[in-house]
């Protein structure tokens, strides 16, 4: 049985961590609001974005002349596996969720003997999958230097990932990030973003009006496509944002529940060690009286 | 009068009944009224000119990276970067 002193000192100890625990579900439900209203407002863009591409890849035939960001490199031998994580943690199972399903797709694509890359976004996932494949990682991109990734870093990962591809360094991309359904689910996603696929928005029809294109349909497409690649990059990132927010107000509310009812359990325990070293005393005075 | 917007990935700049907008197209400039056939062009980096109604001071607005859509709902333009 522990004693009185070090029975107090564990109470405050779980105390003080339940404190940080709270502010940190706080803060992220404050955050959340905030991430989930940016992903809000970054959503009639690339629905509309996606409703050109839409309509003009439609029109467009793929074929020998079309943009290589459309039709590929003709070749399926090297994957990059693009790995958006947080950079903080306190989160919960968030960034383990993600690395595990881009684990989980790399091993599948080396078991089909395809060569694997990685290029991680974000802290947090570089050391698990460093762990399991050292020398496959063949970039990645640092956000920890701004406080909330935006269109800008977005813009930078997805040129990088361009210029990556034109020099003909990978033949597929794929997209792991963390889609936010609520603050309780948060789903891991995977999504192929070079070759682009073509997007499958209904075309919405404009009562059969031709429509003029200037320059033609082909030009607007490769024009646009590297664009879509940095908005969809970019959608990512918010979405992991809330997604992130939301795990770690989930994660941290537990964990405050969890340190209140420790906290609960040693108090009972305290009180009655107390208890018996009170009544102890007072069987030692009587009978020490009695004795007399 | 036109319905005009102006979208950014991050957000709607936007969204308003104007008189006339000029866009700077890649093959040239061009004047969109209400009534314009359906359209899409490509932007290239330069002005948006906003004239919210006949004969006034245009409001201009510097775009990077545009694509302007012309359709039955009015002008769209998206745009990646805006400044002004």
């Amino acid at each position: 049985m522990a004693s009185l002193k070090e029975l107090k000192l564990r109470i405050n100890s779980v105390k003080s961590t339940q404190k940080i625990t709270k502010a940190k579900q706080m803060v992220a439900a404050a955050k959340l609001r905030k991430a989930q209203s940016a992903a809000e407002a970054a959503r009639p863009y690339a629905g509309r974005l996606a409703a050109v591409m839409a309509s003009l890849a439609s029109k467009v035939q793929v074929g020998e002349g079309s943009p290589k960001l459309l039709a590929g490199t003709g070749k399926d031998q090297v994957h990059l596996l693009v790995v958006a994580n947080s950079d903080r943690g306190l989160c919960g199972a968030f960034n383990a969720n993600i690395v595990k399903a881009a684990k989980a797709k790399a091993q599948e694509l080396i078991a089909e003997g395809k060569t694997v890359k990685f290029y991680l976004v974000g802290r947090k996932g570089r050391a698990p999958i460093r762990r399991d494949f050292p020398s496959a990682i063949a970039g990645g991109f640092d956000t920890t230097t701004v406080r909330e990734a935006g269109f800008a870093e977005a813009e930078k990962i997805a040129n990088e990932l361009l210029a990556m591809y034109e020099a003909g360094q990978f033949d597929v991309a794929h997209l792991f990030y963390s889609r936010f359904r609520s603050a309780l689910a948060q789903i891991p996603t995977t999504q192929q973003i070079i070759p682009v696929p073509a997007p499958t928005v209904a075309v919405a029809n404009d009562g059969g009006a031709v429509v003029d294109y200037e320059p033609d349909e082909e030009a607007i497409l490769a024009d646009l496509l590297p664009r879509y690649l940095r908005v969809q990059l970019f959608g990512a990132l918010l979405e992991n944002m809330a997604s992130e927010q939301g795990a770690s107000m989930t994660a941290m509310d537990n964990a405050t529940r969890n340190a209140g009812e420790l906290i609960k359990k040693l108090t009972i325990q305290y009180n009655r060690s107390r208890q018996a070293a009170i009544t102890t005393e007072l069987v030692e005075i009587i009978a020490g009286a009695e004795a007399l | 009068m036109l319905h005009f917007e102006l979208v950014t990935p991050a957000r709607l700049v936007r969204s308003e009944a104007v008189w006339q907008v000029v866009v700077p197209g890649t093959e040239g400039e061009f004047g969109v009224l209400e009534g314009h056939a359906p359209f899409m062009s490509t932007v290239k980096d330069g002005t948006i000119k906003i004239y919210r109604t006949q004969g006034a001071q245009p409001e201009e607005i510097q775009v990077q990276g545009g694509f302007a859509e012309v359709s039955a709902k009015g002008l769209t333009v998206l745009a990646e970067h805006v400044e002004g």
